[in-house]
């Protein structure tokens, strides 16, 4: 039996990686089991892989934290065989690689035959990744977590966990629902078979919402759409993995061979070239940023192209110019101190800021946070969403609790256990503490506190029954609780009704109460971050400082 | 012949014109059409649904069972031989929908749900007697694959043999419940279209009633802004209890919930009662429950008053015809 063609494998191995990459994200997600009763609920596959074979993730947590968090340490199975390797990440295995390979195999208008050469030639502007790396590698430095903006994965899991799924979901459903309320028994069946096939691999069992999802969606696109114009631009000019992966890639010891006297220029090598990292006779091979895709040994009619071990010919390099690298340190430099001394992060909290159970402190959180959305895809009660301003600039994409759509189950830390970095602490549900006496000894996860706006309540301002959010408080003694008052309705006759009241000793904001509220558009309860159990200095109580 | 090479021929000519015309007057005719059928957008008319699910009484046969004991599910065989058995309430090829209370994400031992092992039992007994299909469900408040989950109901049920049923957004029907103040309602459709209907709640405390009994249990069967019903807490439960009028209300009081309901979380918050209480009547076991555990009599749950005097049942459980028996 004779092994399939070099780039043959490579394209199994884009399948293979891509498709583990979707199951992992479609399974990021709590399904439940009819035949199981366990109350310790988690994830049964390891949805957070590829977070943790991710070394800029892992660096930029080395960096912000000074440590490396579970599993992360799983990374240098990537990184050690790039050392000697290449940058093969890429090019067999990176999912947004062969998302961004698939569409830049697509037939554009804007690259054919000579513009398909020209855009597949190594660029100058090839180097902006390594600029972007090191401005993000400094800021991670001095103790940001924007590396998430740009690393792939956060990017991938960002966009498709919260907007490309969403919508396929929602369209999913139309189709669905109009096949099961057809008038005829046929397509009616068709659908529900569909439905339960659907049912059990893609659809979502509530339809989720995230604030901002199209934002996310259309920038998505938009990255997927410049390989129409230019191959993977994505992967040469913008991703600080790939950047990271060029850089230790330098002294590796597979490398091309071009033979020179088998070269008649016809320049076949470049048409599929995916790193623009000039395969072509003539010129330097630019070794880091090769994807090690094989395209040009395949494709070479005179087998001039081979990749060999310890090659003995001259390389180009990074081709990093001087200025360019101490503008990106500076730039680096600069980014946190510009963003944290705007208000917001020190002077002016917004008030809205809550973030999900087991999130360290915000200056932590900020660090260690890399925005990728897994806590926000997980959630069982969409309940989190990316920030858009109410964690300033820097907090951008950062999970936010928005008890209106979602509020925090009580016995869930789902979210905890995919956080990749430790932004979200893993916690246990024992730990959360919500399902005790929470003014107890132990010392219960607090999100923020419950406030009432009695203008808008009903039995405070309408003389009406109501309490809606004591019944679904969730603590015990219940945070909130009530007073029989005598108040007097529209009419005049006096009426008994039960007014709710707040004790802050016992709330955890978990915003049940909020999310509960039969005031439909603006809650007679809400939730504010005061008191949130992670901050030192968002506090209301004073006994609460202590503990 | 000049023309020619200037301006289409006649014939081509009228067959342009011809195809344009048809076009148009095509255009014309769906406009006026459509100009017809226009229509203010309403929500859609709802549903007829199957109301009532009780069978006959039987004179002979004693209408409320209090049952002591340590195993749960032998309880629930015990309640139900007294009243007659299971034969008399489920026919064969019956379609029963089982309502427990799994509104909550906790654990059995929380007593915030209702006991996984009688509901496996009711589930036994259903199949046993002949029924056809057994479905468990309810309109959970808690994300609703954790409260199934957690609850063990969804185990206990299954292991059973009956179909479980999450509450599946898409599976929601607008009803015309006919009550006093509940009219269209969003009704979980599983509940609509059952020949027969077993309401297994759990006594709990509830901080708006004093206590969430078997009649409150119905409002997990509805969708829509359920969260508008404490206003009108009194006729709405008895709208629903109308609504639906049970076969039979079988009590879980195995666990009770003395406070913090009806969510509770505190093991401190749970008596051990080892009581089941079943009966044909809806209005005498609640009754019945409120003043054996939390002493409430009939004036401080006006929905009893209000559901008797709309002929679901008796006030005065002292005179309904009970069997009490202590199995351990």
């Amino acid at each position: 039996m004779r092994l399939p063609k070099p780039t043959r494998l490579r394209l199994y191995s884009q399948i293979f990686f891509f498709s583990l990459f979707l199951f992992f994200l479609l399974r990021t997600e709590f399904r439940g089991s009819f035949r199981e009763s366990s109350s310790e609920i988690r994830l049964p596959y390891p949805v957070g892989f590829f977070f943790q074979i991710d070394p800029l993730v892992g660096l930029s947590n080395a960096l912000t934290g000074h440590g490396l968090y579970r599993g992360l340490l799983w990374c240098l199975v990537i990184l050690i065989p790039t050392m000697f390797l290449g940058r093969f990440f890429c090019g067999w295995i990176c999912p947004l690689g062969s998302i961004n390979h698939f569409f830049g195999n697509l037939k554009s208008e804007r690259k054919r035959g000579k513009q398909l050469l020209e855009s597949n030639r190594y660029k100058r502007w090839q180097t902006a990744k390594y600029y972007i790396l090191i401005a993000v590698l400094v800021a991670a430095l001095l103790g940001t977590g924007m590396v998430g903006w740009l690393d792939p994965f956060s990017f991938l899991v960002r966009s498709m966990g919260l907007s490309v799924l969403p919508t396929t979901n929602y369209a999913l459903q139309a189709g669905l629902g109009a096949l099961e309320h057809s008038r005829f028994e046929v397509v009616q069946s068709v659908g529900g078979v569909l439905h339960f096939i659907l049912g059990a691999t893609l659809l979502n069992f509530k339809q989720p919402y995230f604030r901002d999802g199209v934002w996310l969606g259309l920038l998505f696109l938009f990255i997927l759409a410049l390989n129409f114009r230019i191959t993977r631009f994505w992967c040469r000019a913008l991703c600080p993995l790939g950047a990271l992966l060029g850089i230790v890639s330098r002294w590796s010891i597979l490398g091309l061979v071009k033979k020179p006297e088998h070269c008649n220029d016809c320049n076949r090598c470049l048409l599929r070239c995916q790193g623009g990292d000039d395969p072509i006779g003539g010129v330097p091979w630019h070794q880091p940023e090769c994807h090690l895709c094989l395209n040009c040994v395949d494709e070479c009619p005179e087998r001039g192209l081979e990749f060999k071990f310890f090659p003995a010919q001259k390389t180009a390099g990074t081709n990093l110019q001087r200025r360019k690298v101490l503008t990106g340190l500076a730039a680096g430099a600069a980014l946190l101190p510009v963003m944290r001394s705007t208000p917001g992060f020190a002077a002016e909290r917004h008030e809205r800021l809550l973030r999900p159970p087991g999130a360290v402190d915000e200056e932590f959180f900020l660090s260690r946070c890399i925005r990728c959305g897994e806590c926000m895809k997980v959630c069982p009660n969409n309940a989190l969403h990316p920030a858009l301003t109410e964690a300033g600039v820097e907090g951008l994409w950062t999970p936010i609790l928005v008890p209106r759509i979602g509020y925090c189950e009580t016995s869930c830390v789902l979210c905890s256990q995919v956080c990749p970095t430790g932004a979200i602490w893993e916690i246990t549900a024992k730990e959360k503490g919500w399902s005790v006496d929470v003014s107890s000894a132990a010392k219960p996860v607090r999100l923020g506190t419950a406030f009432y706006d009695r203008g808008r309540c009903l039995p405070w301002a309408m003389a009406t029954d109501c309490i809606v959010c004591e019944e679904w408080c969730p603590t015990s003694p219940k945070a909130i609780y009530l007073r029989p008052t005598e108040v007097i309705d529209a009419e005049g006759n006096i009426k008994q009704v039960k007014q709710p009241y707040l004790d802050p000793s016992h709330c955890v904001g978990c915003g049940a109460c909020e999310h509960a509220c039969p005031v439909q558009d603006r809650p007679a309860v809400y939730v504010t971050s005061v008191g949130e159990s992670r901050s030192r200095s968002n506090q209301i109580l004073l006994n609460r400082r202590k503990s | 012949m000049e023309n020619e090479n200037i301006t289409l021929s006649r014939r081509d000519a009228m067959i342009k014109l011809l195809r344009v015309a048809g076009v148009g007057a095509g255009a014309a005719g769906v406009g006026l059409w459509l100009s017809r059928h226009s229509f203010r957008p309403e929500i859609a008319l709802a549903t007829a649904a199957k109301r009532g699910h009780t069978v006959p009484e039987n004179p002979a046969l004693p209408e409320m069972a209090i049952i002591q004991g340590d195993d749960p599910a032998r309880l629930v065989r015990q309640a139900v031989d007294e009243l007659g058995g299971m034969r008399r309430f489920v026919s064969r090829g019956d379609v029963v929908l089982v309502k427990p209370n799994i509104g909550w994400d906790r654990t059995p031992e929380q007593a915030a749900n209702t006991n996984p092992d009688v509901v496996g039992e009711i589930v036994r007994q259903c199949l046993g007697a002949g029924a056809k299909r057994v479905i468990v469900t309810d309109v959970s408040c808690n994300e609703s694959r954790r409260c199934f989950q957690r609850s063990g109901i969804a185990q206990a049920a299954q292991g059973a043999g009956a179909e479980i049923i999450l509450p599946d957004p898409s599976r929601f029907k607008d009803v015309d419940l006919k009550g006093e103040v509940l009219r269209e309602w969003q009704v979980f459709d599983p509940f609509l279209n059952v020949d027969k209907v077993i309401n297994v709640p759990i006594a709990k405390h509830h901080g708006l009633t004093g206590a969430t009994l078997g009649m409150k249990n119905w409002y997990g069967m509805l969708g829509g802004q359920r969260n508008q019903l404490h206003q009108k807490i009194h006729e709405s439960l008895v709208d629903l209890a109308d609504f639906v009028r049970p076969t039979l209300t079988i009590m879980d009081c195995y666990r009770i919930l003395l406070r913090n309901g009806p969510t509770g979380g505190n093991l401190d918050d749970v008596l051990l009662k080892k009581t089941l209480v079943a009966s044909t009547d809806p209005v005498a076991v609640d009754a019945y429950v409120a003043k054996a555990y939390w002493n409430l009599e009939a004036d401080a749950l006006p929905y009893l008053k209000l559901a008797a005097a709309r002929g679901l049942g008796k006030l005065e459980f002292e005179k309904v015809r009970t069997q009490i028996k202590n199995l351990s």
